[in-house]
């Protein structure tokens, strides 16, 4: 069972860049009409210097263009087929952009056991920055393990 | 939008939209469309080995949808903070009803604010997702 030794392992950097073909993907299986992500003029009038991603599209980059998306499972051994999202947050700071490149780095921040052990819960953070070294978001999620 | 965002009161349904139902469809689009390709979302024989009776919903595409839900409604760049709890997993078929609610207006970081509880349901009521979102005003 994962234990407190799991806080402060420190995840392989991901380097993703927003590219549009993948974005437009993303909005059509989702059924997202919503001009401001796919129109360049509506993302301009509304205030963006390019199109702009959708609240959730952030985790979908660090998985998609990782080199080992399940890397922490694998770290701490845990079974894929035991886990579930518990919870998630993100903090914006700054606008994202299609052609954006953006860096998260990833750590565990929190290990927590609930239902007398049958649930683990591990906080995992992720600091979103751009090529410019500006953070662009915080990400917070809780995986649940099913012990 | 619904209701207009400069003056919202506590109380006031600003966010709603119903979406079409979960496919198995979707699952599969979404396992590529978000690089999520945990099998459980998507082989119904892998699904019941881990003790479920079918695949069901990533937590992330009701997120989603929900996020997509509060972007209808509230411009993209007012958004803050979106946060949930995923309460329970979504079942194939089900229809997701999206709503969010003024909870509390208040000011930081020298602009107005309010907080949105955000919910995903399905055609039974039942919470899936229970959220938050902070926008400008």
């Amino acid at each position: 069972m994962v234990d407190q030794s799991a806080i402060g392992l420190t995840l392989a950097p991901v380097h993703a860049r927003v590219e549009p073909g993948r974005l437009r993907f993303f909005l059509d299986v989702l059924g997202d009409r919503n001009p401001v992500y796919r129109d360049l003029a509506a993302a301009k009038a509304a205030g963006f210097s390019e199109r702009p991603i959708p609240p959730t599209y952030l985790l979908c980059l660090e998985m998609m263009d990782g080199e080992k998306p399940f890397e922490m499972l694998d770290a701490l051994k845990i079974d894929i087929s035991r886990i579930l999202h518990g919870e998630q947050k993100f903090i914006y700071r700054a606008p994202v952009h299609v052609g954006d490149e953006l860096t998260f780095e990833t750590s565990v921040t929190g290990v927590q056991h609930k239902k007398g052990g049958a649930l683990t819960m591990i906080d995992v953070t992720t600091k979103v920055a751009n090529q410019h070294g500006e953070p662009v978001a915080d990400c917070v999620r809780v995986v649940v393990v099913r012990n | 939008m619904t209701v207009e965002l400069h003056h919202p009161k506590v109380g006031d349904r600003i966010v709603h939209k119903t979406f079409p139902k979960i496919t198995r469809k979707m699952l599969a689009l979404y396992a590529g469309a978000s690089g999520d390709h945990n099998p459980i979302h998507i082989d119904s024989d892998f699904a019941k080995a881990a003790g479920f009776l079918d695949v069901f919903a990533q937590g992330m595409l009701v997120m989603g949808l929900l996020g997509q839900a509060l972007t209808d409604a509230v411009p993209l760049e007012r958004l803050r903070a979106f946060s949930t709890r995923f309460v329970a997993i979504t079942e194939l078929g089900a229809v997701i009803d999206c709503e969010g609610t003024v909870t509390e207006l208040f000011e930081a970081d020298g602009e107005r604010r309010a907080r949105l509880a955000l919910t995903a349901k399905d055609q039974d009521g039942d919470v899936k997702l229970a959220g938050e979102a902070v926008v400008a005003l």
